[in-house]
């Protein structure tokens, strides 16, 4: 267990430098820097800038101080938010990617799972359509659609819920359900699928031929065998929500993680984009370790690092 | 056998599937009785509607798609045809227990010997989760588990599979039923394992005094432990009788194909098995006659025409077939002019 955990988190360490080295290369190579605008500087301002920030240094010198900081945890300077660190922008908005990505998670855990459970139970009939017909919506529907008929109906019509912002309780209610919709439909029709099988499985027949409530049956005997699949789609599906929603979080106004993301690309802010990606792949990696611990409390036949030994 | 002593009877049962192309009748006028503490065998090939039958009796067919299209199921006396889920679950496990054929997928992988073995006794019989799992290592113990105790905490892929199958034993008779189906319970293990299964269930069916029903496509299996034997072809009965009748008086030409069918030693290498010509019937189809009459070598032109009746040869053994009626009137004859 712990042989297998060090050799993990070895392979963790290479990737995120693998991540980091193709995106260094891959954002020096595009066009445009972070202090090119439409109006140009002059040149002597804009050498000097450029010494500050050491863009000026050959590439390799520039990869070496980044790596050099960013293994000692320091994520450089952002270019583009003055006086504020990486470091700063991920430790204040990162709270509040990670609080509406929880949100959401339990919100579409709760209701995806037992939806599924049901659809396959009662299959062809009208539940399992009517479950049908709203999972293809959810994942056809774009959040930012749902997010503003969210908004029309519970903020502007019904006046229940406020409509952006990041504040109260209430708040937090149609981001997140918006937030939610996509892989609540995911984690349903996974579910559904997943029960189906497990239920024409041998051993239900066994479980049936005891005398077992349907509960029983439903929830003790086939859910947990047929979870592993919707637990390996959770662990990529968590490290996306929690990292922040940049439409969602642009739409609600809320000051996340996933804006930063997204318009530092266009602000060319390089030591943002680095940074995120590479917190962004870390959690990632870290998700997916957490599946595969998690993996053995659901199936004992699944044993860490079997293969090895 | 008297009614007193008649735990289970089925009554020309019927039944079938939904399909998408069109219903199935796999069982067609099946009849059987099973008295107190007897081994009943069905025999039959694959298809034949044997599981079936077992299936409709504990209420196991999958709802969607099948149906009990006649018949009655009748157990202690008891009419349960049709009887709803909140009944069924009264009788499955605590009266009627189930074993099935296939021991590595019989058991669920996610739970340990031990919730598997105890659930079901602390649901029908109330008892404390200690008084279950003694009763589980007990029973474990007796059905041949060493250290059962801690063995209870172990998954079923620590099991080998005739290791399984004594769970899956141990489990079905944990609540003590008066009946076990046994579904085919030795057709995935290997042959000395077979015998020891089969040498079990013969012991535990004289120490709990319950009746079981062995269904086998194996005459070997039958022959070993069954005190009557019922052969199965196409959703019907054929022949029912002892065993002892059934292998060596049978009167149905399906039953002397089957026997003739089975390999033996002393069998001249050279010559190929005999086999029955021909496959068994199209179940989406009606059958006017006999079902077995497109491979009958003695098919006469009534057998087109006309269900064979039930032609008694014996006090507990009977045969449907128009041949034995013929054979049985002009013996009458004969014995009638003599």
């Amino acid at each position: 267990m712990l042989n297998y955990l060090i050799k993990r988190i070895g392979n963790s360490i290479i990737v995120l430098w693998v991540v980091m080295t193709v995106t260094f290369l891959l954002m020096h190579s595009i066009p445009g820097g972070p202090f090119t605008a439409e109006k140009s500087l002059p040149p002597a301002v804009r050498a000097n800038i450029e010494a500050r920030y050491k863009l000026n240094d050959p590439l390799l010198t520039q990869y070496k101080d980044y790596l050099s900081n960013a293994v000692r945890g320091d994520l450089g300077p952002s270019f583009k938010y003055v006086g504020r660190s990486v470091n700063d922008i991920i430790a204040e908005s990162f709270p509040v990617s990670l609080e509406l990505g929880v949100e959401s998670i339990i919100i579409a855990l709760l209701v995806g799972v037992p939806a599924g459970v049901l659809a396959a139970y009662r299959r062809n009939s009208w539940p399992d359509r009517a479950v049908n017909l709203l999972t293809t919506v959810g994942v056809a529907v774009p959040g930012f659609v749902l997010a503003a008929l969210l908004v029309e109906v519970f903020a502007m019509k019904l006046g229940w819920l406020p409509a952006a912002m990041w504040n109260s309780w209430a708040s937090r209610v149609l981001p997140a359900v918006a937030l939610a919709a996509m892989p609540m439909a995911f984690i349903t029709r996974l579910t559904r699928s997943s029960m189906l099988d497990v239920l024409g499985q041998d051993y239900i027949r066994t479980a049936k031929a005891k005398g077992l409530s349907t509960g029983a049956v439903l929830f003790r005997h086939a859910l947990p065998n047929a979870l592993i699949p919707v637990v390996t789609y959770l662990g990529p599906m968590a490290a996306g929500i929690l990292t922040g929603s940049f439409v969602i979080e642009t739409i609600f106004a809320i000051p996340g993680l996933g804006s930063y993301f997204v318009t530092s690309i266009y602000n060319r802010d390089y030591t943002v984009i680095l940074g995120i990606t590479l917190f962004y792949s870390a959690i990632v990696i870290f998700m997916n370790m957490l599946v595969d611990l998690i993996y053995p409390l659901l199936d004992p036949r699944i044993k860490l690092g079997e293969r090895e030994d | 056998m008297s009614a007193a002593n008649e735990l289970l009877a089925i009554e020309n049962l019927s039944v079938g599937f939904h399909t998408y192309r069109g219903d199935i009748k796999a069982v067609r006028g099946m009849s059987l009785t099973v008295g107190q503490g007897e081994i009943l065998g069905i025999v039959g090939e694959s298809g034949c509607g044997k599981s079936v039958t077992a299936q409709a009796v504990m209420g196991l067919l999958p709802k969607e798609n099948s149906f009990i299209a006649g018949g009655r199921i009748v157990f202690r006396g008891q009419d349960i045809t049709g009887a709803d889920e909140a009944q069924l679950r009264q009788l499955r496990g605590r009266e009627v227990a189930m074993i099935f054929q296939d021991p590595m997928t019989s058991l669920n992988p996610v739970l340990t010997i031990g919730y598997q073995m105890t659930e079901g006794i602390m649901l029908h019989k109330g008892v404390s989760h200690e008084e279950a799992r003694q009763e589980a290592i007990a029973l474990l113990d007796r059905v041949g588990i060493r250290s059962a105790k801690e063995r209870m905490g172990a998954y079923p892929h620590e099991f080998s599979g005739g290791m399984r199958q004594r769970v899956m034993i141990a489990m079905a008779l944990i609540c003590r039923p008066k009946l076990l189906f046994a579904d085919e319970p030795t057709t995935a293990l290997d042959v000395t394992i077979q015998a020891q299964i089969l040498k079990l269930l013969g012991e535990l069916r004289q120490e709990y005094g319950m009746s079981i029903v062995l269904i086998s496509h194996d005459l070997g299996v039958i022959a070993s432990i069954c005190d009557r034997v019922e052969v199965m072809y196409a959703g019907s009965v054929a022949e029912v009788g002892t065993a002892k009748e059934i292998f060596f008086e049978n009167g149905h030409p399906y039953t002397q194909g089957l026997l003739r069918s089975l390999p033996r030693l002393d069998a001249d290498r050279r010559e190929p098995l005999p086999v029955i010509a021909g496959q068994p019937p199209d179940l989406s189809l009606d059958i006017q006659g006999c079902s077995f009459l497109p491979r009958c070598p003695y098919a006469m032109k009534v057998c087109r025409d006309v269900r064979p009746e039930a032609v008694p040869l014996g006090e507990n053994h009977t045969v449907w077939c128009w041949r034995a009626y013929r054979e049985q009137q002009e013996q009458g004859e004969v014995s009638a002019r003599g």
